[in-house]
This record gives C-alpha cells, structure tokens and sequence, in this order.
C-alpha cells in the first residue's frame, strides 16, 4: 500500500491525484509506526501530515490553478528519465544491500526492555527525552519554526500600496 | 499491547526494505517531475522512509531517543514545506510558470 501510494506521486500527471496518493503512503507508514509501538508518533504523522501538510499543498495547488495536467510522456533533457532510473536504482540496492548485510550487526533488543501494555508510556517516554536529553534541539526547532513562519508571510504579502503583488 | 501480530510477522528487516524503496521513488520523483509541488511531495516521500527507519530501530534497539528525532523531522518537514510554498507562490504570482523548465533566471 505504501509503494502504490509512492508510484502514485511520481506517476500521476495531475497535481491533486498525486497529493491524494500521498495520503495513501502516510497512512501506511503510519500503520507501520503503530505496528512498531510508535501509538503517539503515528498520531503525530497524521495529524501533521495528512492533516496539515497535504491540505497546504492542495490548497496551494488550487489556489494557483495549477492542476491541469503535466504532460508526464515528454522528456526535456535527453537521457534524463534512464539516467535518473539508474542513480535511483543504484541508491536503492545500496541501501537494501547495506539493511540486510547491517541488521545482523544491530542487537536486537525488541523484548529486552520491559514494555508496559499502556500506550501512555510512549507518550511519557517521548515527553522525558524531548524536554530531557532533547531540550535545546527543542528550542532550536521552535525557533526554526518561528523564522519559517516569518519568512513565509513576508515572501507571499503583497506589497502594501501598490496594490500588485510582487 | 507490545506488538500486534503483524509486527512480530514482519520482522525489522522488511520495514528498513520498504523505507529503502520509498526513499528510491522519492529520489526517482524528485529527479524527473517538473511540476515543483509535486517535487515537494517526493522530498516528503524521501523523509517519510527516513523516518521509517527511525521508528523501526527505534523499535529493535528498544531506544526512544529514535522516536524523538522523527517527531523533530516532523517539524522541519513541516517548516519546509511551508518555506517552499511561498517561494512557489511567490514565483507563480510573479510570472505563471508552471514546471522548472519555464524558471530558467532566479533574478526577479
């Protein structure tokens, strides 16, 4: 399901299929976190992501009216489709080949740490390393948030007065 | 609670495969498409099999600190996302371009 939603975003021609194709793949991922006892960041993924992150893109894609489809059968560079399969290909078996010749270096302590059956404790868990071990990368992110907020709203305004936009 | 069946069924591997492969198709997308919204959505194809593996090691080392960091990529992705709208909103106002191919001066 994960890799339908994927091929969906890169071979849809039109704009909104490939959002609503996104929605599939961050679903499934956040199947997968569930799966894995990541209850809170599943939440999170699609809260943030299907929630917040894909609406933006499709409002931005209505807004600017660009759905008409692209044209996905022609090829403006010579030699670019093959030679982005290849590099693509070539990146993919790299890092499958280093998942199944690593993993056996990973110790696999699945059941080693005590997990409670309550799914709150992965919220607690994560609440104690955010604004324990990861506090300033905390702050450092809040800012990061507030500059992009920043910047956003002054790249779209327009210009007061002139009345067109920039 | 502290496993469905599927995910003792499935195994870490498979899920640090399927990461791998999503990251491919984000990297493919991202590469060939010209419509700049929808290379945004590959960039978030690309992060979203990052943080597949996050969780999934997250999960095998039994180590929260992995969780922690997707709920930080989270935030960037959030923030980049945002950034590149306006730029491409911005851009679209300015002259209609719809792929790259039309954006072949950055002067404005």
């Amino acid at each position: 399901m994960v890799l339908v939603g994927a091929l969906g975003v890169i071979t849809r021609s039109n704009p909104v299929h490939a959002a609503l194709s996104l929605v599939l793949t961050l679903f499934g991922v956040a199947v997968m976190f569930v799966a894995q006892g990541a209850y809170f960041v599943a939440a999170v993924q699609v809260i943030v992501y299907a929630g917040a992150i894909v609406v933006l893109l499709l409002f931005v894609i209505m807004l600017l009216g660009v759905d008409r489809a692209e044209d996905v059968r022609i090829e403006p560079l010579t030699g670019q489709r093959p030679l982005a399969l290849v590099v693509a290909l070539g990146a993919t078996a790299v890092l499958v080949a280093a998942v199944l010749d690593g993993l056996g270096a990973v110790p696999d302590l699945e059941g080693s740490v005590p997990e409670t059956a309550n799914p709150d404790a992965d919220v607690l868990e994560i609440a104690r390393s955010v604004f324990g071990d990861y506090v300033v990368a905390f702050e450092v992110t809040s800012v990061l948030l507030v500059v992009a907020v920043v910047g956003t709203v002054l790249m779209t305004r327009r210009r007061l007065g002139t009345g067109a936009g920039r | 609670m502290s496993g469905p069946p599927l995910g003792v069924a499935v195994g870490a591997s498979w899920y640090l495969v399927v990461a791998a492969l999503l990251f491919g198709v984000g990297l493919f997308g991202v590469t060939v498409r010209r419509n700049p919204l929808v290379m945004l959505m590959c960039v978030e194809l690309m992060l979203n099999a990052v943080n597949l593996t996050f969780v999934t090691l997250a999960h095998r080392l039994g180590d929260v600190a992995g969780r922690t960091t997707v709920l930080f990529v989270l935030v960037v992705a959030a923030a980049e996302v945002t950034v590149g709208l306006a730029i491409v909103v911005a851009i679209m106002r300015h002259r209609s371009a719809v792929t790259t191919d039309d954006l072949t001066a950055l002067r404005g």
